[in-house]
């Protein structure tokens, strides 16, 4: 019987009782990505005799009784713009096509450590910058539910492996919604933790105040797992927070508890069948004793301006570091200038440009106190409406994207692509947790997206509420089938 | 309708040290000039005495002893190097015709 839909939590129980085979279960994930991946284009670099000497290593462990990490033998894709020592990383972009990084990031550090199997790398929107990982520079992902559907984005790779079983789960990072759009979309769980929470060491910057790395998996359970084993204090990120994670638990308990709907996020836009499903949502949620209080953001709608000026600022510095140097393509240029201008002109692609231009513009002198600043006095008033929620309620309930996933080249400008985030940014301008738990199949048979958002550090509610959602009005044993004998 | 003159794309563009060719100096005009006719909306609201938020938590800068602990070795630093000669990285002549 195959193990590829068994979650992380269950992989790791059998690995650890010896019921299962780390070994047996690497080499049939290994076979499924040979067998599916052509079509569903989900990973770029695949992880070799590496990964095979680590599974009979485990094996060798348990056979003499020493112990093993939480995650034993659960294979695991990684979003490629997170380092892994040793096996190439190139962030999506052509800059940094055949990249292998002398180093290892902490998260995926603190995964081997666990005894977890890193399988491959998962593709993405160039450097993250994208909604639909339309936006790679390698390949286009498909999504397992419909492949003439886009998985989302930025980690559209990660999430349409998890949901296809070609891993139990993976790592992706979210600026804006880069977790749980494509997690939405895919029919999967995804949290984005508080700001903080993970370690952003190894994780290749595009906006160094919003980035925040976080799971994707098929069950709240494996989120809560994978979320216990990467997050903690790491002197290496002067940003991390000094704070332990306290134990999670995934007990679907909401009885007295105060649930928020920000009515900002079911107003105009909302697609009909989103909000019947989260309509759905919170029926259960009422029946099952969680009290349902309505909230308002006023500054809601300010969120995006505020997100497309900050990130893209904060990416142009960031991203003033591949200038064909120390690491990456070089173009061939007469002089230095022309060797930055070429290599950069050649490197990225039209998203990356439109975005440093963009940061650029609002940033140069004369135009910093009209956008920057002003940004980020909007980035206070949008954190102000979240800390004034919290009086009324525990944890606000949204939906994660206003619509399922949508076909390829449907959104026909950058801003029609941009306004799509539409939920999910104003999460990490306040620096909060964010959970996307599907709630069920629209007519089109795509899943859809319920986003519970939560006071700073506070993930373990959001993961509470997630177990509630996933048993009420989860997806339960249904499988995409968007390529053949997947499931 | 753009917002941006082309010498004014060209202008940023050279600022973020990115070369463009012609035709994607006539997109970036009608695309960011787009964009930035959105970001009008935040000119109308007000923002007196609101302190600008840089970033999402409160945190004092970690400070850690002046001392010396292993790091990455050259070898390792110079692998993802373009082009190196020995311990160094080569690049093309910094002042344009100098050897």
């Amino acid at each position: 019987m195959t193990t590829a839909f068994l979650s992380a939590t269950e992989i790791a129980r059998r690995v650890k009782a010896g019921e299962a085979s780390a070994v047996r279960i690497l080499d049939e994930m290994m076979l499924r990505i040979q067998r599916f991946d052509r079509e569903l284009g989900s990973l770029l670099a695949i992880a070799g005799d590496e990964v095979r000497a680590t599974a009979v290593e485990i094996e060798r462990k348990r056979k003499a009784n020493e112990p093993l990490g939480p995650l034993a033998g659960v294979p695991i894709v990684i979003k490629d713009n997170i380092v892994t020592k040793g096996l190439t990383t190139t962030a999506g972009s052509k800059i940094l096509a055949g990249w292998v990084p002398p180093y290892e990031s902490t998260v995926v550090e603190r995964l081997r450590k666990a005894d977890a199997l890193i399988i491959a790398k998962a593709n993405l929107d160039e450097f993250g910058m994208g909604s639909s990982t339309e936006k790679s520079a390698f390949k286009k992902t498909r999504n397992p539910w419909n492949t003439s559907h886009v998985p989302g984005g930025s980690s559209g790779g990660s999430a349409a492996a998890v949901a296809a079983g070609l891993a139990a789960a993976a790592l992706g990072t979210d600026t804006g919604g880069s977790i749980r759009q494509p997690a939405a979309f895919c029919g999967t769980v995804g949290l984005k933790p508080t700001y903080g929470r993970v370690s952003r060491w190894g994780v290749i910057a595009f906006a160094s105040s919003l980035d925040q790395v976080g799971p994707l998996t098929r069950t709240v359970a494996d989120a809560a797992l994978l979320t216990q084993v990467i997050a903690g204090h790491d002197p290496r990120d002067s940003t991390s927070l000094d704070q332990l994670m306290p134990p999670l638990d995934t007990v679907g308990q909401v009885k007295g508890l105060r649930i928020g709907l920000p009515k900002e996020y079911f107003a105009d836009g909302l697609d009909a069948d989103v909000r019947k499903h989260l309509d759905a949502t919170i029926d259960a949620l009422k029946q099952q004793g969680a009290t349902i209080v309505d909230v308002s953001l006023p500054h809601t709608a300010l969120a995006l301006p505020a997100y497309y000026i900050i990130a893209p600022a904060e990416a142009s510095s960031n991203l003033a570091r591949y200038d064909g140097i120390r690491f990456g393509k070089r173009a061939e240029a007469q002089d230095l200038l022309d060797v930055y201008m070429k290599t950069r002109g050649a490197g990225f692609g039209p998203e990356v440009k439109r975005r440093i231009m963009l940061g650029t513009y609002a940033l140069r002198s004369g135009y910093y106190d009209a956008y920057y600043k002003k940004a980020q006095q909007i980035r206070a008033l949008i954190k102000k409406d979240f800390d004034e929620a919290w009086a009324t309620c525990d944890v606000l309930l949204t939906p994660t994207t206003p619509h399922a996933a949508y076909r390829f080249g449907a959104k026909a400008t950058p801003l029609d692509m941009y306004l799509g985030d539409v939920y999910t940014l104003a999460c990490n301008l306040a620096g909060l947790p964010g959970l996307s738990v599907p709630c069920g199949l629209s007519d089109g048979g795509l899943p859809i997206g319920a986003q519970l958002l939560g006071k700073p550090l506070d993930e373990q509610t959001l993961l509470r509420v997630g177990a509630a959602i996933e048993a009420a009005v989860g997806l339960g044993d249904k499988r995409p089938t968007g390529i053949g004998g997947l499931a | 309708m753009s917002s941006l003159t082309r010498k004014e794309v060209e202008e940023i563009a050279f600022l973020a040290r990115l070369h463009l060719e012609a035709d994607e100096v006539s997109a970036m005009q009608t695309e960011l000039g787009a964009m930035i006719e959105h970001f009008k909306v935040i000119d109308g609201i007000s923002c007196e005495g609101v302190e600008p938020m840089t970033h999402p938590i409160a945190i004092d800068l970690p400070l850690r002893e002046d001392i010396v602990e292993p790091s990455m070795s050259t070898a390792d630093a110079l692998r993802g190097a373009p082009k190196v000669d020995g311990d160094l990285i080569v690049v093309p002549a910094i002042i344009p015709g100098a050897e």
